[in-house]
């Protein structure tokens, strides 16, 4: 079913091979260390070195959807910004403000980070990944996930500022809002694939789960861009209203880790958008796996970048309304659907599901979809272009000119 | 056991990004509701009406230039209005008619900004403020034109303008003007049934006709009310009573009203343009004013529809060369009075864009 396995990715059995072999017998506990913090090293500096590429393709291409230019001065097409930001930021002085609570202040930042490293290990870049068969990697993922929450609350809290407190307040009650829909919608994948592997969520998804459950498709991406705070859900630093929300009294390098973190976000949730709905790795003809799952994540984060660069925000009670009142009925109606469909549709005898039976489920997913949006968007739209034709007030007095 | 909780006072500004400037908003929360506001002026008080007292009277054209500094044309030309009515100077046709080309292209350039930083401040990140900035872009290209200058122009004199367009102005006005009707529709199309806007501005921060009235407000905020009021229409000065245009008005006056208010004043000034460009006459830009003009002794008060609302300016004469008092009627200050109203009551988001709909410059409110 694998087919030919593709040598490349975080293959953490091969290099605790290579090094099991140049040590005797008595050394395998060192070669497991070495080979595990070669593999630490690896996914941390991939995702970091991909965030700094990043960070220079988001600002360039949002200069183009906002018929400006963007950095162009560092090297070639501007290419070296990401390294003369981070030279700026670690030329910052490092402040802490006098009424904080130095500890949490510090620790925020790091934990904020490290939510991000965390999650990333278990994204199957290829079919040979090894951490991505945790076999409890979606329940991990989502655990860790809330972990932002409390960062965030950390990092407000500890400052001591009324703009940061804002900020963290908006973020929890958001985040914790948005995990709810976001861990249904997982919750029907999980049933789907049948394991709670990212690893096996790849392999048995012989069709893309974007196609089987276009409801859970559109709740989660919906929900991890809250869940990642950017427009229009992005209430918590709400640059017009809050100054930068939680991180307001961050500088230096402190602040840098923040915006890590930041753009660490999109590229994680393309990542996992792209193994749960876009069927990871999985691809045609010679072209490496690595390469198709790089792809799908690409124009993951390409949508979401549009996002970013079309939409205002919402108000605080809007997106919560949104998150209780919308994604969470829907992300429990598409959940029983996606069940109901499994106990009529599996093999009585193995528990498998065919094929034939995906497509199946795809075709009565996609019409409860679009029942569901059609009813949602009579219900809810058309009710806000209702207004009232202007008339003249009769306290105007503009003499006979008047029309 | 209920949770004692306590109401959060936080100073918006004088740093803050919306602000527009140095505004300093003194808010009491209770959790997201604002309970009361008290706003604080005069972190750009730069004492314009104590300097003008010291300049000539076509100096201080030069300091008007910096009070809306966003719409340096209507400011001009509420100026010399004043001293124009005060020394009795006569304006030549051509003249008036650049002053109501040039005015006009003011406006729609300060609705444009207005329009690009209330999208700002409702969270869409930059973009539709840089596509007004682009629009913009090609109205101060044209003032570059006119005069050398794009933001503090100067343009206009007692007696008339500073000189005349060139050759190059007409074929570009023209190009504008065909341009940007497609332009408000791109607006129009991305902003006005964008349900994320209508889900922050409609019913947002309702201003009733009364309220505005007895307040004094003026411009787009009161034409949102539904109040028909428009100085251009009211008391028609230089050519605005030779051209055809309609004064739009909102329904109910809330912030969409404000916004649809300014979008459709822009498409009535592109009308203005255009009747402008086929009606102006040749002839001179400037009647032959002394250089030092020393104005009878008395008072005059002229006042113009800027885009913020009605700009006056009160000059008393002792008969010498600058102004014996100048006293400025800025929109943007009295339309603040009624803030406090507006604001309490609603979350913070809804603050920030009530207060960016209301479209205030603080170079006019301290001056």
């Amino acid at each position: 079913m694998e087919g030919q396995a593709v040598k490349a990715g975080f293959d953490f059995l091969g290099i605790y091979g290579f090094f099991d072999g140049l040590m005797p017998e008595s050394l395998d506990w060192l070669a497991f260390l070495v080979a595990g913090f070669i593999l630490a090293f690896a996914i941390i500096n991939a995702l970091v070195v991909s965030t700094a590429v990043y960070t220079w393709f988001e600002r360039r291409a949002l200069g183009k959807f906002q018929s400006r230019l963007g950095p162009n001065r560092w090297g070639p097409f501007g290419l070296l910004q990401p390294i003369a930001d981070v030279v700026k930021f670690m030329s910052k002085e490092d402040t802490v403000p006098d009424g904080a609570d130095r500890q949490v202040f510090t620790l925020a930042p790091i934990v904020f980070v490290a939510t991000g490293f965390l999650v990333f290990a278990l994204i199957p870049l290829g079919s040979n990944d090894w951490l991505s068969r945790l076999n409890i990697g979606l329940v991990f993922i989502i655990a860790v996930t809330s972990v932002n929450t409390l960062a965030i609350f950390m990092a407000g809290w500890s400052s001591r500022n009324k703009y940061a407190m804002f900020g963290a307040m908006r973020g929890v009650a958001m985040l914790i809002s948005y995990e709810v829909p976001m861990a249904l919608a997982i919750a029907a994948v999980a049933l789907a694939s049948q394991s709670l592997s990212t690893y096996t969520v790849v392999t048995n998804q012989e069709v893309p789960f974007m196609l089987v459950m276009p409801l859970a498709f559109f709740i989660f991406v919906a929900a991890a861009s809250a869940e990642m705070s950017r427009t229009p859900f992005d209430l918590i630093e709400s640059e017009s209203e809050l100054g930068s929300g939680y991180h307001t009294e961050y500088s230096g390098m402190k602040f840098a880790l923040f915006q890590l973190a930041e753009f660490m976000a999109p590229i994680i949730v393309s990542c996992i958008v792209a193994t749960l709905f876009l069927s990871g790795w999985r691809g045609w003809g010679p072209i490496p796996g690595q390469v198709w799952f790089i792809l799908k994540a690409l124009v993951v984060l390409c949508a979401l970048l549009w996002f970013r660069a079309t939409w205002p925000r919402l108000r605080v009670d809007q997106i919560m309304e949104f998150a209780w009142k919308g994604l969470f009925p829907l992300s429990l109606l598409n959940l029983f659907a996606v069940a109901t469909e499994i106990q009529l549709l599996r093999d009585p005898v193995t528990g498998a599901l065919t094929d034939s039976d995906m497509w199946a489920m795809a075709a009565i997913n996609w019409a409860i979809t679009g029942i569901v949006f059609l009813a949602v968007s009579r219900m809810f739209a058309r009710k806000q272009l209702q207004r009232p034709l202007p008339k003249p007030s009769p306290l105007a007095n503009m003499g006979a000119e008047a029309e | 056991m209920a949770i004692r909780t306590e109401p959060v006072t936080v100073n918006l500004g004088p740093q803050h990004p919306s602000t527009h400037g140095v505004f300093r908003l003194r808010v009491t929360f209770d959790g997201e509701v604002v309970l009361d506001v008290e706003p604080v002026f005069g972190y750009l008080h730069r004492g314009t009406e104590k300097l003008a007292e010291e300049r000539t009277y076509v100096q201080v054209v030069t300091l008007t230039d910096r009070l809306d500094y966003v719409s340096a044309m209507t400011n001009n030309l509420a100026y010399v209005r004043a001293v124009e009515k005060l020394a009795g100077i006569e304006v030549p046709e051509r003249a008036k008619y650049l002053r109501v080309i040039s005015s006009e292209l003011q406006r729609i350039a300060s609705h444009l900004i207005a329009t690009g930083f209330l999208l700002q401040e409702l969270g869409a990140f930059a973009t539709p403020l840089m596509y007004c900035f682009r629009e913009r872009e090609r109205i101060l290209e044209l003032f570059e034109m006119l005069c050398g200058a794009r933001i503090t122009v100067s343009y206009m004199r007692p007696g008339g303008v500073l000189q005349d367009a060139p050759e190059d102005f007409w074929p570009a006005l023209d190009e504008l003007v065909k341009a940007m009707p497609q332009y408000i529709e791109e607006l129009e199309g991305l902003i006005t049934s964008n349900e994320i806007v209508l889900a922050r501005t409609k019913d947002v921060g309702v201003l009733t006709a009364e309220k505005a009235i007895n307040a004094s407000v003026t411009g787009p905020m009161l034409r949102a009310t539904g109040v028909q009021w428009d100085l251009r229409k009211a008391d028609p000065h230089e050519v605005y009573d030779r051209v055809e245009f309609d004064v739009p008005i909102g329904a109910i006056g809330d912030t969409y009203d404000r916004y649809l208010v300014r979008v459709q004043e822009m498409r009535q000034s592109l009308r203005i343009i255009e009747q402008c460009v086929k009606q102006i006459p040749k002839g001179d830009i400037r009647s032959r004013t002394a250089y030092f003009i020393r104005p009878p002794v008395g008072d005059a008060y002229g006042a113009v529809e800027s885009p913020k609302g009605e700009l006056g300016f009160y000059l008393v004469s002792d008969g010498g060369i600058a102004p014996y008092r100048c006293k400025i009627r800025s929109p943007s200050f009295i339309n603040l009075t009624v803030l406090r109203d507006l604001l309490a009551g609603w979350k913070m988001a809804d603050l920030i864009i009530i207060f960016g709909s209301t479209d205030i410059v603080l170079g006019e409110v301290d001056r």
